[in-house]
Parts: structure tokens; C-alpha cells; sequence
């Protein structure tokens, strides 16, 4: 497991023990991503958090177009892996929980543990803070320490 | 939830000691129908006792005795009784600690008929 915030560690470990999932990604809903296990290159991560803030984007935007107030977690159910979406509020806004689990656990489990994780996230999370603003200069650098952390390269 | 479903879940819930009534989806955890008298967590009650219900059948199937007909979880503030009911559902009643346990296993076994 990698997390570019140290907080994110222990409750993310805790929900992989629970949940036996077998890839985590949580992102913000820009498709930010804050921490993963499981995936072995850059490249999944960065197109697996772009095509998860984006179906969360959709579903959101969906529910406006419903006139209701929010729609919950996604899951695709395939004959082995699954796939669970999961939005949850944080103090600094919405994060993103992308979950793909087997059958050696169930959606009804993962989603119990991720809406715990929710909570043991936003309890462990720092007082937010106003973002400094991003440099073009600094831009680049802190993309790639923000990988060197994801992957250990 | 389904009349069908209500009668059956109604019928769990009228046993002396029987908190909630829950028919989940085996494979999935999730709740499909529920009677409930108390604050117990539907969600978390049917996750748990669908992954306790799979590892169990696993367990039991290592020892050649086919297919569990229900399980009883004991606690000291209560307990946990769950029979399978048909093709991947499973009825899990939540109990208090004096719950009359035999008049429960009959409901369940009869609950599991009239739903499967």
C-alpha cells in the first residue's frame, strides 16, 4: 500500500484486512489520487482514477438532472472481480473510494468496511487547510514526488 | 418490501426473544427484506452473517455433512440464528439472550420453506 498522506495508512490497512478487497485507489473526486494498493504501474492508476472521478462525475450529475439529492456507491458485479465506486464526504471535500474485490468476499462486506473506512478517514484526517496555490514551477515536481510515492520510483 | 417477504420476516420477529429478522442475499450480503424491532444495523447484520454462513458451509462441506440447515451464534448479550432458504438467500433472525431457541429453529426451518 502507498498514500501520499501518512493519516490515509492505518485506516486504509484496516479496511484491507477487513474487507479482503483486492485493489484499493482512493482519489478525490477530481480523480486526485491520495493512495492505492494493489496496482503495479502509473499508468492503471492514473486511468483507473480518471474513469472513477468520472463515473462518480456522471452519477452526480445524474442525481441533479433526477432533482435528487445525491445517488450512493456504484458496483459492478462481474463473474470473478467486482468493481465498488464509493463517494464519501471529507473535511476538504468529496473523496472517491475505487474498490475491485473477489469472490472470496462479498459487495454487502466491502461496502460495510468502506463505509467504515469513510468514517475512520474523515476522524483521521488533519483540520483542512487553505491549499497554497500551485506554481507552474512547481507543478511538475510535485507530480512527480506525488508517483514516487504511489510507486516507490 | 414484498407482502410475501413481510409475512414471513413478521412471523421470525413474533418468537419470544427475536429482535430483527433479515432475508439477505447469501452471495451478495446484502439486505433483501427486513423486520426489525430495535436499532440493530440491517446492513452489518447481513454482511456478517452471510460471510460467517459461507465460511461455515465451507467448513461443514470439508466434513462430508453436506449442506448446513442453520447456524446459531451465542453471545452474552444475545445471539445470532441463520438458515439458508432457497437458491442463495439466507434468513438470519437477531435475538435476545433468553430467546426461546427452539421455537426460533422451527420458525426458521419452516420460514426457509415457504420462501424457497
Amino acid at each position: 500500500m502507498r498514500a501520499i498522506e501518512p493519516w490515509v495508512e492505518a485506516p486504509l490497512d484496516g479496511f484491507l484486512r477487513e474487507s479482503s478487497a483486492r485493489i484499493v485507489l482512493l482519489m478525490t473526486s477530481s480523480g486526485q489520487v491520495v493512495a492505492q494498493h494493489g496496482f503495479t504501474r502509473s499508468l492503471d492508476v492514473m486511468a483507473a482514477a480518471a474513469l472513477g472521478a468520472g463515473i462518480i462525475a456522471s452519477t452526480t450529475e445524474i442525481a441533479r438532472v433526477m432533482s435528487v439529492p445525491t445517488l450512493g456507491n456504484v458496483v459492478h458485479q462481474g463473474a470473478g472481480l467486482s468493481v465498488l465506486l464509493a463517494p464519501f464526504a471529507m473535511p476538504a471535500g468529496t473523496w472517491v473510494a475505487l474498490v475491485v474485490f473477489g469472490p472470496e468476499t462479498s459487495v454487502g462486506l466491502v461496502q460495510l468496511f468502506c463505509t467504515r473506512l469513510a468514517v475512520d478517514l474523515a476522524a483521521a484526517a488533519p483540520q483542512a487547510r487553505p491549499a497554497a496555490p500551485i506554481l507552474a514551477e512547481q507543478f511538475e515536481d510535485e507530480l512527480n514526488a506525488s508517483l514516487r510515492t504511489l510507486f516507490g520510483r | 418490501m414484498s407482502t410475501a417477504f413481510s409475512a414471513v420476516l413478521d412471523g421470525l420477529t413474533r418468537v419470544p426473544g427475536v429482535r430483527s429478522a433479515l432475508l439477505v442475499a447469501a452471495d451478495d450480503g446484502l439486505v433483501i427484506a427486513e423486520s426489525s424491532m430495535t436499532d440493530v444495523e440491517p446492513a452489518a447484520v447481513a454482511a456478517l452473517a452471510a460471510s460467517l454462513a459461507a465460511r461455515l458451509a465451507r467448513a461443514v462441506a470439508i466434513t462430508g455433512y453436506a449442506t448446513p440447515r442453520s447456524f446459531h451464534l451465542e453471545a452474552t448479550g444475545g445471539g445470532l440464528m441463520a438458515a439458508p432458504a432457497g437458491e442463495g438467500l439466507l434468513l438470519v433472525a437477531v435475538t435476545e439472550p433468553d430467546a426461546n431457541v427452539g421455537l426460533l429453529r422451527l420458525a426458521l426451518r419452516d420460514a426457509a420453506e415457504r420462501v424457497g
